[in-house]
């Protein structure tokens, strides 16, 4: 009998893949208005890491361990989970172009932020509650509005019907938006920092609720790749090979809703990431999920970082929203996959 | 093993299937057939409860809207139509996922007798030396005989099919039918299939359903069911006339 191959990674593959983050993990610490050599980067993580008394020689030891540390950490995590969404959608939904963004709901979920920062909706005693609790509230809102509706229109979820749905629900969100805006307006500032996405000034704290919410909502997502290469291969199918295909639609939603929203609580909307890094990951690995959601997660953390860089040094001093680096490489990849998937009529 | 019971099926004000009630025994190769819109597929949808519909459906004398998936999975499997595929999965891959029902955890102890079904479901298709290729590279035919073997793999009691013939040429034809014919002489196992081609139909079938617009015009024995009057009636054209001026054109 032929011998079974394994489906997932073997360890030296993901040995590779965590050297690959840690090395752009530091470089990214390193650069910035103020470089620190990567020696001496690695030098400060690794006393800070087992609490010993920081060399006399370090440069700038506050810049590294209190500003960019966390920030990076709190970038590698976003872009994890935002890809592991985008890769579970793209496969939940068989449709290579799904992801939050199109599908409007980072944009639901940055809404339900800004109402809670409009409003002053507060958990007494946590003071990220609020706006965390509605923006994973209004990304799962979202997600059952905009699948109703596509569902209703055309039940086997077309790229055309989501993508038409996912923008005329993100222009409907984007009007309240604007309202609450000039009802609100001595909370612009903060409002509009929501819409453009950043993670400038993430604290430790921050990282370690990315981390939480990763490791949980993440680990679940991992859990169920095989029933999700089923919903990739077709819906019906999965349903005639013995998947509860309407609960695992649910436990992949409710799991990406929690990831987007918690995301654009910390971080506002950073769209695309979810789309293009599976995309680009899956011409690599292939589409099977156990290879693909690890591969995206480290991918995402990978990309992310590099946007952030690019985001701090590109009009070094002046910073770029983090969102408006994604998006500008992501709306350009975008177009480039749908006109690919077109030409090859897969769309 | 499989008892339907006024199955009806509506969508809005039209009515697809009224009242239909049939039932299906160890050892039985009930043939559904009928023209086109007649409901046949239709009929598929529901027991594979894909569709809505009312009546009462029994799997082993049991409602099969309580079974858990995984199981009515292992006594019951679904060869659809259509295949609308999006991603380069490869054939060995969507022949593996059949197996899904046995082990649904990622935790769950290796389906060691799943193999042995696994890699006879691919001899069987023919299927051995593409096992790597891409789905999104194979012809309509091919896509059909790897959803057969991943059907195979799953090895539930009672198969489902629509069309099993569909898109495949005649050596696969003569072989699939062949295969299906073997598979059902173990015990305990049934076939229920919507079957186009009349000669065919009436060659393997041993029990027929007949339908028209929605409703049962006869069923039992094929050989009762698939008589001339039957036939012309509900196809409105002389189906034994047509039959053998298609074989008329073989004799010589």
């Amino acid at each position: 009998m032929r011998k079974r191959e394994k489906e997932g990674f073997g360890p030296v593959v993901y040995l590779l893949f965590a050297a690959l983050t840690f090395l752009t993990f530091a470089v990214s610490v390193s650069l910035g208005s103020v470089r620190v050599p990567l020696g001496d980067t690695v030098g400060l993580i690794w006393h800070a890491l087992w609490r010993l008394p920081l060399p006399e020689t370090a440069s700038s030891p506050s810049i590294i361990l209190a500003v960019r540390l966390p920030r990076v950490l709190s970038v590698a995590l976003t872009g994890a989970s935002l890809s592991l969404c985008g890769g579970a959608m793209q496969g939940l939904l068989r449709n290579p172009l799904a992801d939050g963004s199109p599908l409007g709901v980072s944009s639901g979920a940055s809404l339900g932020a800004v109402i809670a920062i409009a409003f002053g909706l507060t958990v007494p005693s946590l003071p990220f509650a609020g706006t965390m609790v509605m923006a994973i509230l209004f990304a799962f809102l979202s997600l059952i509005i905009i699948l109703a509706l596509a569902y209703k229109l055309d039940y086997s979820l077309s790229t055309n019907t989501i993508i038409l749905i996912g923008v005329i629900y993100s222009m409907f969100v984007s009007s309240i938006m604007s309202f609450i805006i000039t009802y609100a307006s001595d909370r612009v500032r903060q409002i509009t920092f929501w819409t453009m996405g950043s993670l400038n000034g993430s604290s430790y704290g921050n990282a370690l609720v990315l981390l939480i919410t990763l490791l949980v909502f993440g680990g679940v997502i991992l859990a169920h790749a095989r029933e999700l290469n089923a919903f990739a291969i077709g819906e019906e199918n999965a349903h005639h090979i013995g998947i509860n295909t309407r609960r695992i639609k649910l436990i992949i939603m409710i799991s990406v809703s929690v990831l987007i929203g918690v995301s654009v609580s910390i971080g506002g909307t950073i769209g695309f990431v979810g789309l293009v890094t599976p995309h680009m990951v899956r011409m690599i690995t292939g589409p099977n999920h156990k290879r693909l959601f690890p591969a995206s997660l480290f991918g995402g953390a990978i990309f992310l970082m590099l946007a952030d860089l690019l985001a701090r040094m590109l009009l070094n001093p002046i910073e770029l929203p983090l969102g408006v680096v994604t998006s500008f490489v992501g709306a350009i990849v975008f177009v480039f996959i749908f006109y690919r998937a077109r030409k090859t009529g897969r769309a | 093993m499989l008892d339907v019971r006024d199955l009806t099926v509506r969508y809005g004000d039209l009515t697809i299937l009224d009242r239909i009630s049939f039932q299906v025994n160890p050892g039985d190769w009930l043939m559904i057939i009928g023209p086109n819109g007649a409901g046949k597929s239709t009929i598929i949808h529901a027991v594979s409860q894909v569709a809505p519909y009312q009546g009462e459906i029994l799997l082993k004398g049991r409602n099969i809207r309580d079974y858990k998936a995984g199981h009515r999975a292992q006594l019951l499997g679904v060869l659809t139509q259509h295949h609308p595929l999006n991603y380069p999965f490869s054939v060995e891959e969507v022949i593996r996922l059949g197996r899904y029902a046995y082990a649904p955890w990622i935790f769950s102890r290796s389906d060691d007798e799943g193999e042995a079904y696994i890699q006879r479901a691919i001899e069987q298709t023919g299927l051995g030396s593409m096992l790597k290729q891409s789905i999104l590279t194979l012809s309509g035919g091919e896509i059909q005989r790897v959803f057969l073997a991943q059907l195979f793999a799953q090895n539930p009691n009672i198969l489902i099919l629509d069309e099993p013939a569909n898109h495949l040429d005649l050596v696969y034809q003569k072989q699939t039918f062949g295969l299906l014919k073997d598979w059902l002489k173990k015990p305990d196992r049934a076939i229920v299939s919507v079957v186009h081609d009349l000669g065919p139909a009436r060659a393997y079938g041993e029990r027929a359903l007949l339908l028209n617009k929605g409703k049962v015009e006869a069923q039992g024995p094929i050989g009762e069911v698939l008589t001339e009057a039957n036939l012309n009636r509900v196809y409105g054209m002389d189906v034994f006339a047509w039959m053998r001026n298609m074989l008329g054109q073989w004799q010589n």
